[in-house]
């Protein structure tokens, strides 16, 4: 079984489960969307630090575009958004039919792609000309930097946050939520198998290996860098409108930006999974998860602790992460074989 | 006939230190030219002028009678005009077939073509130019797992991979184990006959750049100090004493 087929396989299996997750474990119906959530935002970072070499603590930027872009669109197709985050979204002129709702969300989610995909070829093309650690250090920044700004602008709600249209009485939220995330987390998936199928994908892993290289063999790499960004942004941005309303409350930094957070651990699932790989974010964001509501739910106080731990042990013994220790054993099994 | 590769007059400075000075030498179409030159003549940098690494000081650079002195790195490529480096590079996580098949020349092709499937441009080709360095065998390896040597061989295979005009190879021989290096020569001379590829090559052993080389030049100190005939440029005396450290 070649490795693609073996990620159809194993990704198939966790799409059919997920499928039947909601009936057999009701009670966690909020931590799974949140874990298919995860997954987009692990295979999404992967694309430019795993499989381009480019390591971004930025993303969670287009994250937060998507948060509040949906956020504020759904607001802004029956109410004025000005007025409705004065208001703190509270009072009982702000209500919400469950078709206005549908028809908001779909088009919030539509619009926050877009958005997130343009700031991201805005962005790259001012900043994907810096490599390596230039880089790493100038994205630490974008993240801090949207934050402030979300958190100075009056009209979406500044420092006290968004709070997000409610649902009508009895409307299933969560399961909608919930299937709209795996739905995003599949696409996502068949999305970026595709295009590191392409000629593309060689691209980006020659750009990961040695960039002078490929623009002296005619490459317009920065062209291919902020297309690449821009790819990650669309599911990103989507993310962002789903998460965003998950969260029901938007704080600029806690929620939308949160780079500490948020930022952190997107690069965190999937240096746990394996870089570079395309079922490596996904493990990482599955074991991720667990652990995270693992220790939040038994070792409160101490949960950062023992993050920290797990993050340094991670490093520590599975420097490639999960998957790309066992690639790298069967990679060395295969050159002994050949050698032989 | 005129030149394929004209340089100018051209000159590049670093700070205070002028590592190429007034610079004009011309290579044909068809032709197989040598640059030489004691370590630190200019000879990289006046390589890395041409194909666009950093602007020039003075002077003009024409390919194809287009002037390219003031283009990108990747353009200068999509004209026809590839070099190797004196360090290989190659995409060392990737296998060589992968190596090969992102090599493929852009010259033709917009940007959405890129997503286009990896294995419908030029596996066969890809196969054959592996056969031809003699990696066939090793082709679904990672390129970084491969010798020095081998490594080099890869870098040249890529480069024919892209078909290009002109080929400005930096030490092509350097590193490789003695015994394969007459095999590379007949290579580099295949390159040039049966593909058309014409040859612009810096090396530092003479058996090998004389045997090569239909016309080569001198560097010294930045300068262009001699120009001839293999014949002529062994028994120039400035040659010897530029060799020799007699400046």
């Amino acid at each position: 079984m070649s490795d693609k087929t073996a990620n159809f396989v194993i990704f198939s299996a966790l799409v059919a489960l997920g499928l039947v997750a909601p009936f057999l474990f009701p009670a966690y119906m909020a931590q799974m969307t949140e874990l298919w959530l995860f997954i987009v935002l692990a295979l999404t970072w992967d694309l430019l630090g795993g499989k381009m070499g480019y390591n971004s603590f930025g993303n969670v930027v287009f994250l937060g575009i998507g948060v509040y872009a949906t956020a504020v669109i759904q607001v802004a197709l029956l109410y004025d958004v000005g007025a409705y985050n004065a208001a703190r979204g509270g009072g009982t002129e702000f209500v919400f039919s469950a078709g206005d709702y549908l028809r908001g969300l779909a088009l919030g989610l539509s619009a926050s792609a877009i958005l997130a995909a343009l700031a991201a070829i805005v962005i790259g093309i001012f900043v994907l000309g810096m490599r390596g650690q230039y880089f790493a250090i100038c994205t630490l920044g974008l993240g801090i930097a949207a934050g402030e700004i979300a958190g100075g602008w009056d009209w979406i709600g500044a420092g006290s946050g968004m709070t997000v249209p409610q649902p009508p009485a009895d409307f299933p939220s969560g399961r909608l939520f919930y299937y709209l995330s795996l739905a995003l987390a599949v696409i996502t998936f068949v999305a970026l198998t595709w295009v590191m199928s392409t000629r593309f994908g060689l691209a980006i892993n020659a750009i990961r290996d040695d960039e002078d290289k490929a623009e002296a063999m005619g490459h317009y790499t920065t062209r291919i860098k902020v297309t690449a960004w821009a790819i990650s942004a669309l599911f990103l941005g989507m993310a962002g409108g789903i998460y965003g309303n998950l969260k029901r409350f938007i704080d600029p930094v806690d929620v939308a930006f949160a780079a500490p957070t948020i930022g952190v651990w997107m690069v965190l699932m999937a240096i746990l999974g394996g870089k570079g790989t395309i079922i490596g974010p996904i493990v990482g964001a599955i074991i991720f998860q667990f652990t995270k509501e693992f220790f939040w739910t038994y070792l409160l106080g101490w949960q950062r602790v023992a993050l920290g731990v797990l993050i340094v042990v991670i490093v520590v013994f599975f420097p490639q992460g999960i998957v790309g220790y066992i690639r790298d054993r069967r990679a060395a099994r295969l050159i002994r074989e050949k050698r032989a | 006939m005129t030149a394929l590769l004209e340089v100018r007059n051209v000159t590049k400075a670093f700070g205070g230190v002028i590592a190429n000075h007034d610079i004009s030498l011309e290579v044909p179409k068809g032709k197989i030219i040598g640059l030489i030159g004691p370590n630190g003549s200019g000879k990289t940098t006046l390589f890395n002028s041409i194909v666009g690494y950093h602007p020039i000081d003075a002077g003009s650079i024409r390919f194809k009678s287009r002037e390219i002195s003031q283009m990108q790195v990747p353009d200068i490529a999509r004209l026809g005009l590839l070099r190797t480096f004196q360090q290989t590079r190659i995409y060392g996580k990737m296998t060589c077939v992968q190596n090969m098949l992102i090599s493929v020349s852009e010259r033709n092709s917009s940007f959405v073509s890129l997503f286009t499937s990896q294995t419908g441009k030029g596996t066969k080709r890809a196969d054959e130019l592996l056969e031809f360095v003699g990696l066939y065998e090793k082709r679904h390896l990672p390129a970084g797992t491969l010798s020095f040597g081998q490594q080099k061989l890869l870098e040249f295979a890529m480069a024919l991979m892209n078909d290009p005009e002109m080929l400005m190879l930096d030490e092509p021989t350097a590193g490789i184990n003695p015994t394969l290096i007459n095999g590379l020569i007949d290579r580099l001379k295949r390159a040039n006959a049966d593909f058309g590829i014409t040859l612009f090559v810096i090396e530092h052993n003479m058996r090998v750049i004389m045997n090569l080389a239909e016309h080569i030049y001198c560097l010294a100190h930045g300068e262009l100090l001699a120009e001839g005939e293999p014949d002529e440029i062994q028994n120039d005396q400035r040659v010897i004493d530029a060799y020799l450290g007699a400046h």
